[in-house]
């Protein structure tokens, strides 16, 4: 073997000699990373956060943060001569006076809506498949921060150009602000530095959307990497994987080379939407005034769960001790994001003080292996988007010609009901599958193979299911069920005696309970003879 | 006639002249148009009726009328339970809502949508028409070209006074948006620098009348100036996405920019390595 040039072997000793990183390379180059398309769904929001950052930075060189009214003399003509603030005034240059600018304003926007997005694809896969089962609580923790940073990033940056549309979010902002009891308008004032909008709102903006969040999310989502490579990433189960293994190419060359791959990709997309697809074009909007409201007044997509909130809630008002408690946006502005929020952060402690499972767990579940979580995730989804959709409910009434009130009417129904007949439908679908994958292995698979038998009687040759597809299957682990019987006195164990306990033995035994136990062998007799054909037959492995 | 000292036989007498037939036709033509002149509302409608037509225009208007419009409003136009009155709304209205297809209405749902003219509705009929119901009770004109001449207008006043009037029904760029009980503010983009200034002055189905005290002809025309400039402007980012905001945008980072990195992190993980 070659010995490296000595250009690369002196710059490396003197590096190694100082910093010791040889060792650290060593060990790390090596680690290996398993292999599944899901998992690459995060690093969709990390790559977009490094666009985020670089076409950001671009950004704040020409933006200034300033409610200041100026008069508009630049190149964009049907704006001539118009009263705005510094914010708009400077946006407008950088989308016609700038250039590259528009381009770089409409990268970052593109990029801010896949790193939201990223980051609920990716959130979504670790639910379904547990993966922040012990020991990964901390680091879903972290996750549910920096989703919840994320949704604060983009409001704060949607503000930031001042124009109209921005503007509506703003005073959406402030009427939730003001929603709040006792406190309300304390905090509003303070917001926005006296009587809204104020001159300081844009200029606090800038900071929080510039320094403090991004600095934050990045120390963040290095402790997320670091925790992911220390605790070693999740598999799905198959042959040869256990909890004490991980199966997968090394990171160095292998995984290094597909996750830039995966970077290019992302970049590639983003650069794509950013040159053909025109987003938030701040020069129609026209200036902010609070005066002024366009139809069709919508934030981005992330924040269109709780504008559908706010659209279905009707007006609930109550005056309490001469203090107006206005429940018609303090309920949609706190109750689902509450929900949604707090029920994710707290998702594997329920799960673990309902199941008592308190092993560590390193390969994924299969969605359907664990019906009761799958359709719990479902009917979340279902209760989000049937609040997202309805974001939209004017622009749907407006384009499909459906009355706006009925639209209303609907979500409010189906905020209800649609979730429950999701959890269903989805447990439902959960067992089949089961029953699938029961059927496969106890069966195996149709061949295709038709045989006609010395009596005259014809069957279908199934062949036993390829070795990594029943590996596959059998990976399912069983859920634990907390003990609840009664001793031979009578007796319910300790946690099984109050009423508390009593209600958690129940769950855990319909939460754990296996309804469609894997069964190995040709156990029943019916099959017996269609099974005798596939010895004498092609045994053919189906993939 | 006993007592009254005239003979029935001299009035039978005179009323077989030669000219009482004549005289007849004068009285009765004097009694009508003296009482016409009494009871009609004010002075101008006949100079308004020529302002906007030929006397001609009338005639043909009014057999338009009523080959077309008076089983909904009346043979008259004074209005049925079906549909409003129509003296008073001016040729205006006429010319809006017959030039953009919306009347006649093709059935009766919560509004009347634009679409393709019916085939007798030339530019020419329209304006017989209108020129009939500008006579029946005068109302706003149709505007003059220069009126309307968005190159004469001022984009960026017209601009202010758009998103102070009109897009929180119409949307920013004039889109359209979505009203209540199944109504709605339609598109903008159809509609003629005429239509514009007739829909400001005469307020047709849900939309409130904008008249000369309110937004003066000047203004008007600034605005027509701004909604062609902006509706005729290519995007400069690349697809408008339909120009209604967010809503496309977002749909578009899932549907387009999220499903292409998917079926990315499926094509990279798909290959496998070969077993050396």
């Amino acid at each position: 073997m070659n010995a490296p040039p000595k250009a690369i072997s002196g710059v490396s000793t003197f590096v190694d000699d100082r910093i010791g990183a040889g060792n650290f390379l060593k060990r790390n180059l090596r680690k290996i990373f398993p292999d599944h398309w899901s998992f690459l769904l995060g690093e969709i929001a990390l790559y977009s956060f490094i666009i985020l950052l670089l076409t950001g930075t671009f950004l704040t060189f020409w933006f200034k943060p300033s409610m200041g009214e100026v008069t508009y003399t630049g190149n964009y003509a049907p704006l001539y001569g118009v009263r705005m603030s510094e914010a708009y005034a400077s946006a407008l240059h950088i989308s016609f006076d700038v250039r590259g600018g528009l381009l770089m304003r409409q990268i970052h926007h593109w990029a801010a809506l896949l790193f939201v997005g990223g980051m609920t694809v990716h959130m979504l896969r670790i639910f379904f498949t547990g993966a922040y089962r012990k020991p990964r609580e901390l680091n879903w923790i972290i996750g549910i921060l920096l989703l919840s940073l994320a949704l604060l990033e983009g409001l704060t940056g949607y503000s930031l150009p001042d124009d109209l549309l921005s503007g509506a979010g703003l005073r959406i902002t402030q009427g939730v602000a003001q929603s709040i009891p006792i406190v309300g308008t304390y905090v509003s004032f303070f917001l926005f530095g006296g009587e809204y909008p104020g001159h300081d709102v844009i200029s606090r903006f800038y900071s929080i959307h510039i320094l403090l969040i991004p600095g934050i999310l990045l120390a963040l989502v290095s402790a997320h990497m670091i925790l992911m490579w220390v605790q070693k990433h999740t598999q799905m189960p198959g042959k040869n994987r256990t909890d004490k293994n991980v199966v997968g190419a090394p990171f160095y060359p292998a995984f290094m080379i597909k996750s830039g791959a995966f970077f290019l990709f992302t970049f590639g997309v983003i650069a794509l939407l950013g040159t053909f697809a025109q987003i938030n074009p701040i020069w129609l909007f026209g200036p902010y005034t609070p005066a002024d409201i366009s139809a069709g007044s919508q934030p981005d997509w992330y924040m269109g769960f709780l504008e559908g909130a706010l659209r279905l809630m009707p007006s609930w008002e109550i005056n309490f001790l001469d203090h107006t408690v206005t429940f018609s946006v303090l309920i949609p502005a706190l109750v689902p994001l509450g929900l949604v929020m707090t029920g994710l952060a707290l998702y594997p402690f329920l799960e673990q003080w309902i199941t008592g499972d308190r092993r560590e767990h390193h390969i994924a579940d299969r969605p359907r292996n664990n019906p009761h979580r799958t359709a719990i995730g479902i009917s979340g989804m279902t209760f989000y988007g049937i609040l997202w959709l309805l974001g939209a409910n004017d622009e749907i009434s407006a384009n499909f010609h459906v009355d706006l009130y009925t639209t209303t009417w609907f979500g409010r129904f189906a905020i209800f009901i649609g979730p429950a007949i999701a959890y269903w439908i989805t447990y439902r679908m959960c067992i089949g599958l089961q029953r699938k994958d029961a059927e496969v292995l106890s069966h195996g698979v149709e061949s295709g193979v038709i045989k006609r038998m010395p009596n005259g009687q014809y069957i279908e040759v199934h062949t036993p299911p390829a070795e990594d597809i029943a590996a596959h299957i059998r990976g399912k682990q069983e859920i634990p069920v907390l003990e609840s019987a009664e001793d031979g006195e009578g007796i319910p164990p300790k946690g099984a005696r109050s009423a508390i306990g009593r209600l958690r033995a129940k769950m855990s035994e319909a939460y754990g309970t296996d309804r469609v136990p894997l069964t190995d062998g040709h156990h029943e007799e019916a099959h017996e003879e269609e099974h005798a054909g596939v010895g004498a037959g092609d045994r053919k492995e189906l993939h | 006639m006993i007592g009254t000292g005239i003979s029935v036989n001299s009035i039978t007498a005179r009323r077989r002249h030669p000219l009482a037939r004549v005289a007849v036709l004068a009285l009765a033509l004097g009694l009508l148009g003296g009482g016409y002149a009494l009871a009609a509302p004010n002075g101008s409608t006949a100079d308004a009726a020529i302002a906007s037509g030929k006397a001609d225009d009338v005639a043909q208007g009014k057999s338009l009328f009523v080959a077309h419009c008076a089983s909904c409003h009346g043979l008259n136009a004074e209005g049925t339970k079906k549909a409003p009155t129509l003296i008073g709304v001016g040729a205006a209205a006429v010319n809006f809502q017959v030039s953009s297809g919306r009347m006649p209405a093709a059935d009766a749902g919560p509004q009347a949508p634009r679409k393709p003219r019916a085939e007798w509705a030339t530019d020419q009929a329209v304006d017989q028409l209108a020129a009939y119901v500008q006579s029946l009770g005068g109302g706003p004109t149709v505007p003059g070209a220069e009126q309307v001449d968005p190159a004469k207008g001022d984009p960026a006043k017209g601009g202010e006074l758009f998103r102070a009037n009109c897009i929180q029904c119409h949307n920013f760029v004039g889109a359209g948006g979505a009203l209540t009980y199944g109504k709605y503010a339609p598109p903008l983009n159809p509609a003629t620098p005429t239509q514009i200034y007739e829909a400001m002055a005469t307020g047709p189905q849900a939309m409130p009348v904008f008249n000369d005290s309110t937004i003066t002809p000047e203004q008007k025309r600034d605005m027509i100036a701004y909604i062609t400039h902006v509706r005729s402007q290519v995007d400069p980012g690349g697809s408008g996405l339909g120009r209604i905001g967010p809503v496309t945008e977002g749909l578009v980072a899932w549907v387009v920019g999220l499903s292409l990195l998917v079926l990315a992190s499926i094509w990279i993980t798909a290959k496998k390595r070969r077993a050396a």
